[in-house]
């Protein structure tokens, strides 16, 4: 069983009990712990259930790369499931569960699975569950998915409640990994006098080395790393911040950090996480290396672990994995392992090693009196939920002839491999080392930057130095004879005990099944990876892909480089969602516009609409009302008596210069340069392709200067659209664009008694004659500094007037003040929306959706016949645009005088080559009027303005139709007797 | 091609799995065929499947220059629909995603397709009125959709918050049979059926030009050798630029990464794929249990199938404004595709100023959804010089102004 | 995330202020221009896997349109430079020569 040791313990405060509940289980571990290290102390080894087969699954690793021991961890708006218990920091309170089983870990249904696995090869599912065909959505694919998957999902309801910071730093070198490569590159950056930032993704510096031992300059090597701590921490230049991965290496020297601010003390003021968005000039990646497993039948068996985890669990938390651990081994340093257990008084019953002889580590072993077996392999492991025995054979035989040795874990290490994924994420290049039978960074193929040089270089055991005097000037360390590559132990393994040796231990990949898909045909890497799923558990094949890979290799009479491996991807480990998102969620999610009046409208019943990032009143609901109530009122009072609309999100921008109406002419199709100071008109903008983008009232100020007006949507568009010909093509045209939205308050003051209201306020003449139709004035009134435009979108009596930003609120009150004799009411946009179409006029996004020309519309008399040239007009002069079939722009009223529904189709006869309905038309914007009291509706329709009074259908899904027939779209006040007065 | 079923994978569960045939041969090519595809994605694949078993020409070779759908085939979010709005589409989404309705029975090879569901969120007035459009459009053009309320939307997808305080859920466009079907499978499924026909397909062969006399195509230049033929299909998705360079005509394309991410697997909690395109992301469960998430183009041009990271930044962002619960899941894995957008966004399917040579490219964000119908179409053009699924998809397009415009109806596509 | 100097501003900026305007030193065609040359400036594209010359807008910065030498496949930028120009600065074309040797101006167009 696995236990606490009496002592030792090099991270834990054996003085500081934690409690911890796992499964309803209440356990104790020790401040220090990790959930691992603290659920072996407990005895409790078996921790989960594997994804295909539901096999017991134990901890096998103590970091990162851990692929069985995931826990659903804490409870509520705190809950989180895969997490990896290796890396959690034991905390008092702490709540896990286990997951991927019912009804319990120890019983779990789901283990049929593992009784039919011979059924379930790779690839399975690709040949069967084809027949009958719903069957798939209906039986066969609902049990799949509800068997895979790993944790739990949280809460639909669940409302994330801790915080997330993005953080930012510029730095000469980044240093990922605190080992004592990570360490000793940062200590020379810093002394050069450097901007560094050192990371490392555990709670400690010094990586592996302290478990591992040797010495530097004749003293232990935590030693060296304690100074060299000490020494960092004392340069002003070097920042050190431990708990933080280096997730992602990018493009320009771009790198990702994620820091696990409080995972450790949940529910404290920090946030939760911080992504860290870094540039550094150079990316050291001091990120160690990985140790492989061995591929043995029963391999997977809780109790089995890396060696090198073994030595962490004894080492760091004075915990051991069995109180008999025999060790599987193709290399010395496994030996390591041995002599910690032996040091800390656990039995080794046998060191099993591949190879022919070992080195000075193997001798040591002996000394210890262990027993080494050269030469040998593990044919079997016995045991279910736990080992109880391995079976040794000869590593050349088949694996038939078995030896027992009773044991209750087993170490296993099939060599190491760098951690090169930071490397490779941005296009760093790899070669194989035959030696170390592992793929290792080629410095001469580092993923190079935004000036084409290398930006990442690779330290320590990351660029395959194994061993610390290869990493550390005067280190000493036992010296180590070579390994023995073993990719199958033993190597004649017959096919029963391929189809039992786990490579990928999440997933229930086994090397029987990275053969047959080579057998298959998928021979590619990633055919084999997609097939068999090998790497793509959430430990992204940290343990598993070199090993798989090399029996694909095998399997294809290949060399092991030219099989090659996976992309590499971000994130290094899987990084929570909230971390990504930081800050921006909830109400700060996007910033929001708003306009001087904003806070008055929200006061007066504003139901609000969103209009690019403005939020603009719908309508203004008061008691008793609903939305649509509030909106037919509205309109009936404008109509009748005054009303204001707040349109200060108008695009206001200002193009001066001597080449200004030069550069309009452009812009618009209409004529611009014409356009007399003090005087309005109404212009239409094209892309260069045509279509019609934007529209808008233009104001001519001076010689040269014009005011034009855009959408509210299109203001920041058409800002930029002009700078881009100003700035790309006509850049020696005199003109200047500056985009004054913002600056000016604007309401337009709208109805029968828009001009009585403005004269009660008093200041400047706003009457016809001084004020006419399409004329604009500067002036005072009520004492505000204003510039009035005459113009009406809604076919009232109307006035747009713009006052500085800051004082239309007051500007509002004094008009809602005085107007309340005269029946003022505020209105939202969907009045708005109704009196522009009652008057039959366009509005961009409805009308136009990206494929209409301003000719579809009816609007030729704004398209300047004299112009050479504006933008779109060649583009219009195209086969299709000029074809008379295109839609055009018609009124519709329904013959019941109900409301056309929105975006309805008009069909004519027969279907088309591709068997749809053929169609001759549609809506693009319909009301109910209440000014006319019917339904009215503007549509796009095939020689519509020559069809007046012909009948269309538009079907309606339900297998009605509603009958419309043409009309003209002006449907209020033709003659325009109410605008113009 | 022994045929694959439960009783056959019983049969070799006892056999120990010896008897499973290769899926697809290893040819080393021949010096001429009928027809050469270049590009053995899905839709080369389904292009090539097709012309075997509607049109009798199995005399084909398919020529790839990686791994047989290891473009965008296996970079995909998946996503299956057709409720577009412009009937050229509609019309050639909607038979693709007909035939993934019984492309497993067709390919006696898995392909999961899963008609779990697709909506689409309507989060503004806007949004509202352009998803009730397409809703008409579709009904007269036989997709099925329609215009749900946000109670539905909640019943469909438990998961999501409607009352967002930025973008509440005003609604959605929902086709009930649109839905996902696991990628690599789909080109591996027409992989074997196409070597099952006799056709050749050659993996690890680069092409590296494009031979023609007289204006007329005569064959291709590779890293295996010249390869003689009358007709060349391209169907090179993020390359096709530098192929039609090859061919000596360019192209209205622009090749730009596109990204997605997984979250690590959780059991089920989400049974139809949602996507809001006024935030920009969207968002359904695979089988695995990760969580399939996508967003919108980087803007750049580039060939190295990875991107920037602030744009999965916007895109986690978004989701977890619409699916607050998924705050404490984990990213498990991002990754890039290349994607060829065309002037109007819609792909193009098209004869070329080279006698002989046809594109089939520009599918931009969402070429998987459209393979069998897209196969389809372009085998049959290839095979007798015009299709109605094809005839609006043509180079000729841009030259007229006749353009197939779907930014009407959603901002991303995929 | 790409890094581009903005030469108007003199400094290095991230992609997250820039926005991104497609091929550079497009050749506008208007009325009068046959199909051929209006598609082909409106639509066609040298889409290059190598070197590209592209608009950029320091769009949340100083609000200026320039150019970069960008390659699409390694993404090293050669440099930028203003937008008011109808080809790429010499020295740009240089620093191009000098890591891509034989690389000429316009070799896709031809």
């Amino acid at each position: 069983m696995s236990h606490r040791l009496p002592q030792g313990g090099r991270l834990i405060d054996r003085r500081k009990p934690r409690t911890f509940r796992f499964n309803n289980r209440a356990m104790r571990g020790m401040k220090g712990d990790t959930l691992a290290s603290a659920l072996l102390a407990s005895d409790q080894m078996l921790v989960g259930r594997s994804f295909k087969y539901h096999r017991p699954r134990g901890i096998v690793a103590s970091g990162a790369e851990e692929p069985n021991a995931l826990v659903n961890l804490g409870t509520g708006d705190r809950f989180e499931p895969n997490q990896r218990a290796t890396t959690t920091e034991l905390f008092d309170g702490l709540v896990a569960k286990s997951q991927n089983h019912f009804p319990s870990l120890d019983f779990d249904i789901g283990v049929v699975n593992d009784a039919l696995s011979k059924f379930l090869s790779a690839g399975f599912y690709y040949k069967m569950f084809i027949h009958p065909r719903p069957f798939w959505k209906h039986v066969y694919e609902p049990f799949i998915r509800q068997s895979a998957g790993l944790g739990k999902a949280p809460d639909a309801e669940a409302r994330d409640v801790d915080t997330y910071e993005h953080m930012y730093a510029h730095v000469d070198v980044l240093v990922v990994g605190g080992g004592v490569a990570g360490l000793q590159e940062a200590r020379a950056a810093g002394e050069a006098g450097k901007e560094v930032l050192l990371i490392e993704q555990t709670a400690h510096w010094g990586g592996r080395a302290p478990v591992d031992g040797g010495s530097v300059g004749g003293g232990p090597v935590d030693k060296w790393v304690d100074e060299t701590v000490a020494a960092l921490a004392e340069m002003p230049n070097v920042r050190m911040r431990l708990r933080m991965m280096g997730a992602g290496v990018y493009d320009h020297s771009y790198a990702l950090g994620y820091e696990r601010v409080s995972d450790h003390q949940p529910g404290n003021d920090a946030p939760r996480h911080r992504l860290w968005r870094i540039r550094a000039t150079e990316i050291v990646t001091a990120t160690g290396a990985i140790e492989r497993p061995l591929s043995f039948a029963g391999n997977d068996i809780p109790g089995v672990m890396l060696a090198s985890a073994v030595r962490d669990y004894v080492v760091n938390y004075g915990v051991t994995p069995g109180r008999r651990v025999a060790i599987a081994t193709n290399n010395d340093d496994a030996y390591r392992t041995a002599l910690a257990l032996a040091d800390a008084g656990v039995g080794v019953p046998v060191i099993v090693d591949a190879r022919s002889e070992g080195g000075p580590l193997a001798e040591a072993a002996r000394d210890r009196g262990i027993r080494v077996e050269f030469g040998m392999g593990v044919g079997r492991l016995l045991g279910g939920k736990r080992v109880t025995g391995v079976g040794i054979c000869r590593m050349d035989s088949d694996g038939s002839a078995l030896h027992e040795i009773a044991c209750d874990a087993v170490a296993m290490s099939g060599g190491w491999s760098p951690v090169v994924h930071l490397w490779s994420h941005c296009g760093g290049k790899l070669n194989w080392n035959e030696t170390r039978a592992h793929f290792a960074p080629d410095p001469a193929r580092a993923p190079t930057g935004a000036d084409g040089q290398a930006f990442v270089r690779a330290a320590g055991a990351a660029s395959g130095a194994l061993t610390l005097p290869e990493i550390l000037d005067g280190a000493e360390d036992w010296e180590e004879a070579p390994l023995s590559p073993v990719w199958q132990m033993p190597a004649q393994a017959e096919k029963a005990l391929q189809g039992k040796s786990w490579l990928d231990f999440q997933n229930d990949v086994k090397v029987s099944d990275v053969r047959l898909a080579a057998r298959e045909g998928y021979e590619s890497v990633e055919h084999t990876k997609r097939y068999t799923t090998l790497g793509m558990a959430t430990d992204q094949g940290k343990l598993s892909n070199i090993n798989g890979l090399a029996v694909l290799a095998d399997a294809l009479h290949k060399d092991i480089p030219a099989v090659g491996t996976t992309t590499f991807r971000p994130p290094y480990t899987p990084i929570s969602m909230g971390a990504i998102a930081g800050e921006a969620r909830g109400a700060l999610f996007q910033p929001i516009r708003r306009t001087p009046m904003h806070d008055w409208h929200d006061a007066h019943g504003a139901d609000w609409e969103p209009v690019g990032a403005w939020r603009r009143p719908y309508a203004f609901v008061q008691n008793g009302e609903d939305v649509h109530d509030a909106v037919m009122r509205e309109v009936t009072n404008t109509r009748q008596n005054l009303g204001l609309l707040d349109a200060s999100t108008l695009g206001k921008l200002i193009v001066k210069g001597p080449d200004a109406g030069r550069f309009l002419d452009m812009m618009y199709t209409n004529m611009m340069s014409t356009l007399k100071p003090g005087r309005c008109r109404y212009g239409l903008m094209c892309s260069e392709n045509g279509f019609l983008i934007d529209d808008g009232v233009v104001a001519r100020i001076d010689d040269e200067t014009f005011l034009c007006h855009t959408t509210t949507g299109g203001a920041d568009r058409i800002h930029g659209h002009m700078e881009d010909w100003l700035q790309c093509e006509w850049w020696d045209w005199k003109v200047w664009v500056v985009n004054a939205t913002e600056q000016f308050a604007q309401v337009g003051v709208v109805g029968p008694n828009a001009r009585k209201v403005l004269e009660k306020l008093g200041g400047m003449e706003v009457s016809a004659d001084a004020l006419p139709f399409m004329a604009w004035a500067d002036g005072e009134i009520g004492g505000f500094r204003a510039r009035v435009y005459r113009i009406s979108f809604s076919g009232e009596l109307s006035y747009e007037i713009a006052v500085d930003a800051g004082q239309g609120q007051a500007f509002w009150d004094a008009l809602m003040e005085a107007g309340e004799e005269f029946g003022v009411m505020p209105y939202g946009t969907e009045a708005l929306h109704i009196m522009r179409a009652e008057k039959g006029f366009i509005m961009i996004g409805d009308e136009t959706d990206g494929t209409v020309i301003p000719q579809d519309l009816g609007l030729n008399w704004a398209i300047s016949k004299k112009k050479e040239d504006y933008l779109g007009k060649r583009a219009q002069e195209r086969d299709h645009m000029t074809d008379p079939d295109r839609w055009q722009l018609v009124g519709l009223e329904t013959l019941d005088g109900s409301v056309l529904p929105d975006g309805a189709y008009a069909v004519e006869a027969g279907w088309n080559d591709n068997d749809q309905r053929r169609v001759q038309g549609r809506v693009t914007s319909t009301y109910h009027s209440p000014t006319l009291g019917r339904g009215i509706a503007m549509g796009l329709v095939r020689h519509g303005p020559d069809r007046m009074g012909e009948v269309l259908d538009f079907p309606v899904p339900g297998g009605t139709t509603v009958r419309a027939k043409i009309v003209d779209p002006v449907f209020y006040d033709r003659e325009g007797e109410k605008q113009n007065v | 091609m022994k045929r694959y079923s439960a009783f056959a994978v019983a049969r070799e569960a006892l056999r120990g799995n010896a008897g499973w045939q290769r899926a697809w041969g290893a040819p080393e090519p021949r010096p001429a065929y009928d027809v050469v595809i270049i590009g053995a994605g899905g839709h080369g694949l389904a292009t090539a499947y097709y012309l075997g078993k509607r049109f009798g020409i199995t005399n084909v070779a398919i020529l790839e220059k990686g791994w047989l759908g290891g473009g965008n085939t296996g970079r995909n979010t998946t996503i299956i629909r057709s409720n577009y709005l412009q009937d050229a589409s509609a019309a050639i989404y909607e038979k693709a995603r007909s035939l993934y309705e019984t492309l497993s029975q067709d390919l006696n090879y898995n392909i999961m397709f899963s008609p779990r569901g697709v909506m689409m969120l309507a989060q503004t007035h806007h949004e509202v009125r352009g998803y009730q459009r397409t809703a008409f459009a579709n009904n007269l053009q036989g997709v099925e959709t329609e215009f749900i309320g946000p109670q539905r939307v909640k019943e469909l997808c438990p998961i999501i918050e409607l009352k967002g305080p930025r973008y509440p859920v005003m609604g959605a466009l929902w086709q009930p049979r649109g839905g996902t079907a696991r990628h690599d499978a789909v080109a591996w499924g027409y992989a074997r059926a196409c070597s099952d026909m006799g056709m050749h397909i050659i993996q690890q062969c680069e092409v590296t030009g494009v031979r023609s006399e007289g204006g007329k195509v005569t064959g291709v230049e590779t890293t295996k050798g010249p390869i003689g033929c009358s007709k060349l299909g391209v169907v090179v998705a993020g390359h096709s630029g530098v192929v039609a360079e090859m061919a000596g005509f360019r192209l209205p394309i622009e090749s730009v990464p596109l990204q997605a991410l997984v979250s690590e697997p959780i059991k089920p909690c989400m049974d139809v794929v949602v996507m809001a395109n006024t935030v920009h992301g969207y968002m359904s469960q695979s089988d695995k249990g990760e969580m399939v998430i996508g967003g919108g183009t980087d803007g750049y041009n580039a060939y190295t199938q990875r991107g920037s990271f602030h744009h999965l930044e916007e895109t986690v962002r978004a989701l977890i404004e619409t699916f607050p619960m998924i705050s404490r899941l984990k990213m498990l894995r991002h990754w890039g595709g290349i994607v060829d957008v065309t002037g109007d966004r819609s792909p193009i399917l098209s004869k070329t100023p080279v006698e002989g040579v046809f594109i089939n490219c520009g599918w931009g964000t969402g070429g998987f959804k459209a393979i069998p119908g897209s196969g389809w179409g372009f085998a049959e053009l290839m095979a007798k010089g015009h299709s109605p699924l094809t005839a609006e998809f043509g180079l000729d397009r841009f030259t007229e102004g006749r353009f197939i415009d779907e930014s009407v109806a959603a901002g991303v596509a995929h | 995330m790409l890094t581009l100097k903005c030469p108007c501003c003199g400094v290095m900026t991230d992609e997250t202020e820039l926005h991104a305007e497609g091929e550079a030193h497009l050749k506008r065609f208007g009325p009068g221009s046959s199909d051929e040359d209006f598609t082909g400036y409106l639509f066609q594209r040298e889409n290059p896997k190598g070197i590209h010359f592209e608009r950029w807008r320091h769009a949340y910065g100083c609000g200026k349109y320039f150019h970069a030498a960008r390659c699409t496949v390694t993404l090293e930028v050669f440099g930028t430079y203003p937008a008011q120009t109808l080809e790429p600065p010499q020295e740009i074309k240089d620093a191009i020569s000098a890591k891509r040797p034989g690389w000429s101006w316009r070799e896709m167009s031809n």
